[in-house]
């Protein structure tokens, strides 16, 4: 079996994304509160509290540049933990995949729903931050509403390397292996809260190659401040194209894993 | 219905399933007998299209599980051995994003899963989440579920698992009254007087293989006869069981006699040898399956 063997769709992705909603939904309450709550917390941290001794960032005030990064941050971690933890759940605690399979849904429809989902969560997380942002004068409008259809292409990136990593995990503690060698550096090391010209030149090039939050708070950080340039096509193609492959990637993985 | 031609599947070298041949007619309730590990869920899982087979053929209403898995699927109820009810939902939201993934309108899956839940008296469970429920519940909404897309081939995996004497009757009940609505009805069982009762024919697979197949009487009595005559196991008995040529075996400290005249034997044994205790009891299917299976233990 090829691990790039394109998967063939139907509408039933559709069925597994609303199963998702749907429990989702029924506990909404609480589910938009963290994406609420948390920009607010590292903004009185990092921005008003450490900021207060920064003049200004990139030529920016210090709050203004975090921003993007928190968005993108929400953005990278709502699709990376939906389908790393959440899919590993469902897939191997609850056997909600097992029980969809047993229907006319096939399993790459499975994964590709639970992709879109992660993707859907990226979006709704990112949207809800804009109006805490803009409250504080941080984000330009209307650039800044752009942020929300490119969340959900983000968040399918970030839903898709999850994936990649659920489908080879033995169990769920080894998620915990991506998440601190990938995720917290990225967090750290991706442009988000210095500039990416203050590391060496050679981190400066692997951060570009391998590190996708780079590209999207690249992006993100354009949109928010409304300061497009031609550059932004690079990262875009990048975020695209990795997409795709580990798109197609992740549902043959969990595919070899699950058909057996 | 289901029809299977040197079916094989292979697991990284191991031989799970051996070039099996069976047809299952429709209407009827085939049943899979075997110890644990002898291949009858990998079976389950080739007829259900989740589980690739390696070679040999198998068609499911005349289509090949190979390309025409959707179909096949649209057609099957399945009831899993492990209950993966979602914990996520309600009952009755269980049943409406299960009635989702068979394309089934909203409106009409709502009238059928009052049905349903009618059916197997859990109407008044339909707004608890799934956690709370007992073993027997549990089993009883999966079998419900399964019934969502009035499904033409019914795949049962050890149905009543684990289930107390009432919950196991009353999916019985259903099962056989499933049947009489003329669906077709394939169950994997470990329990060997769940099978005599409902199938109307079975096979007992062991290692792979189908070692018997048959209708429940007749498989027991080509194997044992009508009866059996249980007497102590020693030298003198063996003696006197050999002079009349009787067909037995010996089961740890028992003799198992096969027979189909009880009385004879048995009063045989009492004039002639001395021993002490002795039965003598109808032969069942249990009786066939350790015959074929040994009673070593498995796994």
């Amino acid at each position: 079996m090829s691990y790039f063997k394109l998967p063939k769709l139907t509408t039933f992705v559709w069925k597994v994304w609303l199963r998702n909603r749907d429990v989702f939904m029924k506990t909404y309450k609480v589910n938009f509160l963290p994406p609420f709550i948390e920009p607010l917390l590292y903004l009185f941290a990092l921005g008003f509290g450490l900021g207060t001794y920064i003049d200004t960032m990139d030529g920016i005030s210090y709050p203004r540049f975090i921003a993007p990064a928190l968005i993108s941050i929400s953005i990278m971690n709502s699709a990376f933990f939906e389908c790393t933890f959440g899919s590993y759940v469902r897939m191997y605690y609850q056997k909600t995949f097992d029980a969809i399979i047993a229907t006319p849904v096939s399993i790459e429809e499975v994964i590709t729903g639970e992709l879109l989902w992660g993707a859907t969560k990226s979006l709704i997380n990112a949207t809800i931050m804009l109006p805490v942002l803009t409250a504080f004068k941080l984000i330009e409008l209307p650039h800044a509403l752009l942020v929300i259809p490119f969340a959900f292409i983000a968040g399918f990136l970030f839903a898709s390397i999850g994936m990649c990593f659920t489908a080879i995990s033995p169990n769920i503690s080894t998620l915990n292996y991506p998440t601190f060698l990938f995720i917290t550096p990225m967090f750290l090391f991706s442009g988000t809260f210095f500039p990416l010209q203050l590391l060496p030149e050679p981190i400066q090039y692997f951060a570009l190659i391998a590190l996708p939050l780079t590209h999207v708070v690249s992006i993100i950080r354009a949109l928010t401040l409304a300061n497009l340039s031609s550059f932004l096509l690079v990262n875009l193609a990048w975020i695209l194209t990795v997409s795709l492959i580990l798109f197609v990637l992740s549902v043959n993985l969990m595919k070899k894993r699950l058909i057996v | 219905m289901i029809v299977a031609q040197g079916l094989k599947k292979c697991f990284d070298g191991f031989v799970a399933v051996d070039e099996i041949s069976f047809a299952v007619e429709k209407g009827e309730i085939f049943g899979f007998l075997g110890p644990n590990g002898a291949g009858k869920t990998t079976t389950m899982n080739m007829i259900q299209c989740i589980s690739p087979k390696t070679s040999g053929t198998l068609e499911v209403m005349g289509m090949d599980v190979n390309t025409h898995q959707r179909e096949i699927k649209k057609n099957l109820g399945v009831v899993p051995q492990e209950n993966n009810l979602d914990p996520d939902f309600t009952v009755y939201e269980n049943f409406l994003a299960y009635s989702r993934y068979f394309n089934i309108p909203r409106e009409s899956a709502k009238k059928i899963i009052d049905e349903l839940l009618d059916f197997v008296q859990l109407t008044e469970k339909k707004d608890t989440l799934i956690e709370p429920l007992s073993g027997g519940m549990k089993r009883r909404l999966i079998l419900t579920r399964a019934l969502i897309n009035k499904p033409k081939i019914l795949i049962l995996d050890e149905p009543t698992v684990g289930l107390d004497p009432q919950a196991r009757h009353l999916i019985w009940d259903k099962i056989k009254s499933l049947k009489s609505q003329g669906v077709t009805i394939v169950l994997t069982t470990h329990y060997l007087d769940e099978a005599a009762r409902l199938c109307d024919r079975l096979v007992i697979m062991d290692y792979g293989k189908i070692l018997v197949d048959g209708t429940p009487n007749d498989i027991v009595k080509e194997y044992i006869g009508t009866d059996i005559v249980e007497a102590e196991n020693n030298p003198s008995v063996i003696a006197c069981l050999k002079k009349r040529a009787a067909r037995f075996e010996a089961l740890g400290e028992t003799l198992q006699i096969y027979t189909n005249n009880p009385q004879e034997i048995t009063s045989a044994l009492l004039k002639e040898c001395p021993l002490r205790p002795i039965t003598a009891r109808s032969a069942s299917l249990e009786d066939v399956f350790l015959r074929l299976t040994g009673k070593k233990l498995r796994e």
